[in-house]
């Protein structure tokens, strides 16, 4: 299980906002403290009784020197306040500034496209046939700066692994930018963030960090067209596959199936998950999802496919070859 | 503000028809919540049938019924506004516009060349028709169809009135012109911001 948690930072963004974090919750923590045990000691405090009165009777007069020497406790308290606030203001504008800062020229640009309710992932590059496009599984190198342009096609979503920065909204026709860097290796996961309709909850990807070597063997895999089916059941399955419906959403690259509706399926079976981090990629995942994904996420877009249970057979055997 | 509360609940006290009335017409507004369930996973017709199906009338000998199929997406809010984004997708509008038609005959009245009933309009798309109505087989799958058939179908009001969709995903027209309110045509300056030479 891939980890998601802002209290595990991996990357220099998510350690500023959890200092920051972690200074709020002691200060604020420390003020409650106090102030509840202000409140409990007078609560426990019984009132001292006027001279010449029974010991019951609570002497409400105001007391000129108790009176003076209250107004200070007040005023230092607010004091305190207002300094508390401004120390906080101060170090949040400096953490929002730091965090904005990761600006270099050797990074690595991603571009993300939020589809209601999977993840387009491209790798820019400036000659076309070196762009990788992929979904919902970001790889990137650890210890290099990636801008990731966010934005699109439906709705607003959010993009937020909580292991390596704060959120940032995809908008529909506008080209949001975050920057962030992941200094330890590891498999974060990642979520939609802002409510995007039925399946919003099913809309996860997971990043994996990985060093540049690592990263790059990733990359030029992905690069390469589809797999050529090895066997008949292969054969028959990118049949199959070219002749349904598939090809109206679906791209295999290196096959005549080039609509850009639903995932690239070019290396599915590299991926970990299937649906947006709904199901483990397995084969019998795979069927399920290929003849009612309306059972395991209603409303997605995928149509339920009646195969031939021989077609289904084959169909599964070539997706499985993509690696 | 104390004392206008305090008449109102005096008022009200002990008289059933301050309270009975407003209340039930509260309860019945929930009735609407239910309006419908989205259905997903709601099976349509099988389409086996439908490549027998018979698209007129005229025959020869005695006069046969025509048959009456039931698309259960024709109930289906959903389905029927799932069928309007495929309408747009798979490019109907290209020929067939917004239901008024062009290319291709109109949709939005309700005179059909090739049959009005579900499995008629369902076999149109798969099949494919003279004089330009391509063949959607192995394009769309049979649910797909039976969505677009059932849009097709609300085009011309065939479906009821709270699943028909009520508007569109794409920006709609400006308002008609006989709502439209009487500027003052300005007098000097005539070249408008837009129609300026770029500086």
């Amino acid at each position: 299980m891939p980890s998601q948690s802002a209290l595990h930072p991996a990357g220099p963004q998510a350690g500023r906002i959890i200092s920051l974090w972690w200074m709020m919750f002691y200060v604020t923590g420390a003020v409650f403290l106090i102030v509840m045990a202000f409140l409990v000691a007078a609560l426990a405090r019984r009132r001292r009784p006027y001279a010449g009165e029974a010991a019951d009777v609570p002497d409400v007069r105001p007391e000129a020197a108790r009176e003076r020497r209250m107004s200070h406790v007040v005023l230092t308290g607010v004091g305190l306040t207002v300094v508390i606030l401004f120390v906080f203001l101060i170090r949040s504008y400096v953490t929002g500034r730091a965090l904005d800062s990761l600006h270099e020229q050797d990074h690595l640009t991603v571009k993300v496209v939020g589809h209601q309710w999977w993840w387009e992932v491209s790798y820019d590059n400036s000659t076309a046939a070196y762009t990788v496009t992929t979904a919902n599984e970001i790889h990137i190198p650890t210890g290099r700066p990636v801008l990731f342009k966010l934005t699109s096609t439906d709705v607003i979503h959010s993009f937020w692994v909580p292991n390596l920065h704060g959120k940032m909204d995809l908008v529909p026709g506008h080209e949001n930018v975050t920057w962030l860097k992941a200094d330890q290796e590891g498999t974060y996961r990642g979520q939609c963030a802002e409510f995007c309709g039925h399946q919003h909850a099913h809309m996860a990807f997971t990043v994996v960090a990985e060093p540049y070597d690592k990263f790059k063997a990733w990359y030029d895999a992905q690069l390469k067209p589809a797999a050529e089916p090895v066997n008949p059941s292969q054969a028959q399955g990118r049949q199959v596959f070219l002749s349904s419906p598939c090809v109206m959403c679906h791209t295999i690259r290196g096959t005549d199936a080039g609509s850009r509706v639903g995932p690239d399926l070019t290396h599915v079976a590299s991926r970990g998950t299937l649906a947006a981090g709904t199901l483990e990629n397995t084969r019998g995942h795979l069927g399920g999802w290929v003849v009612d994904s309306q059972k395991i996420k209603p409303g997605n877009r995928m149509p339920p496919n009646n195969l031939e249970p021989a077609d289904l057979q084959a169909l599964l055997d070539y997706l499985q070859s993509l690696k | 503000m104390k004392h206008l509360l305090r008449n109102i609940v005096d008022a009200v006290r002990g008289r059933p028809a301050f309270i009975l009335p407003p209340s039930a017409f509260i309860l019945l507004l929930f009735a609407s919540c239910m309006r419908e369930e989205r259905g997903f996973r709601v099976s349509p017709p099988p389409s086996g049938r439908v490549q027998t199906v018979r698209l007129t009338e005229l025959q020869p000998g005695p006069a046969q019924p025509m048959e009456v199929t039931q698309n259960a997406y024709e109930q289906n809010a959903y389905a029927v506004s799932e069928g309007k984004r495929l309408y747009e997708q798979m490019n109907c509008v290209g020929c067939h516009f917004h239901g008024g038609g062009g290319i291709g005959p109109p949709l939005m009245d309700a005179r059909w060349i090739y049959g009005s009933d579900p499995s008629q309009i369902f076999s149109t798309i798969v099949q494919g028709r003279p004089n330009g109505m391509p063949s959607f087989r192995n394009k769309l799958n049979d649910d797909q169809v039976w969505k677009i058939t059932a849009y097709v179908r609300s085009l011309s009001g065939q479906v009821e009135k709270d699943v028909a969709p009520s508007r569109s995903d794409d920006m709609s027209g400006p308002p008609p012109e006989s709502s439209t309110e009487k500027k003052p045509p300005v007098k000097s300056g005539g070249i408008p911001k837009s129609a300026e030479m770029p500086k």
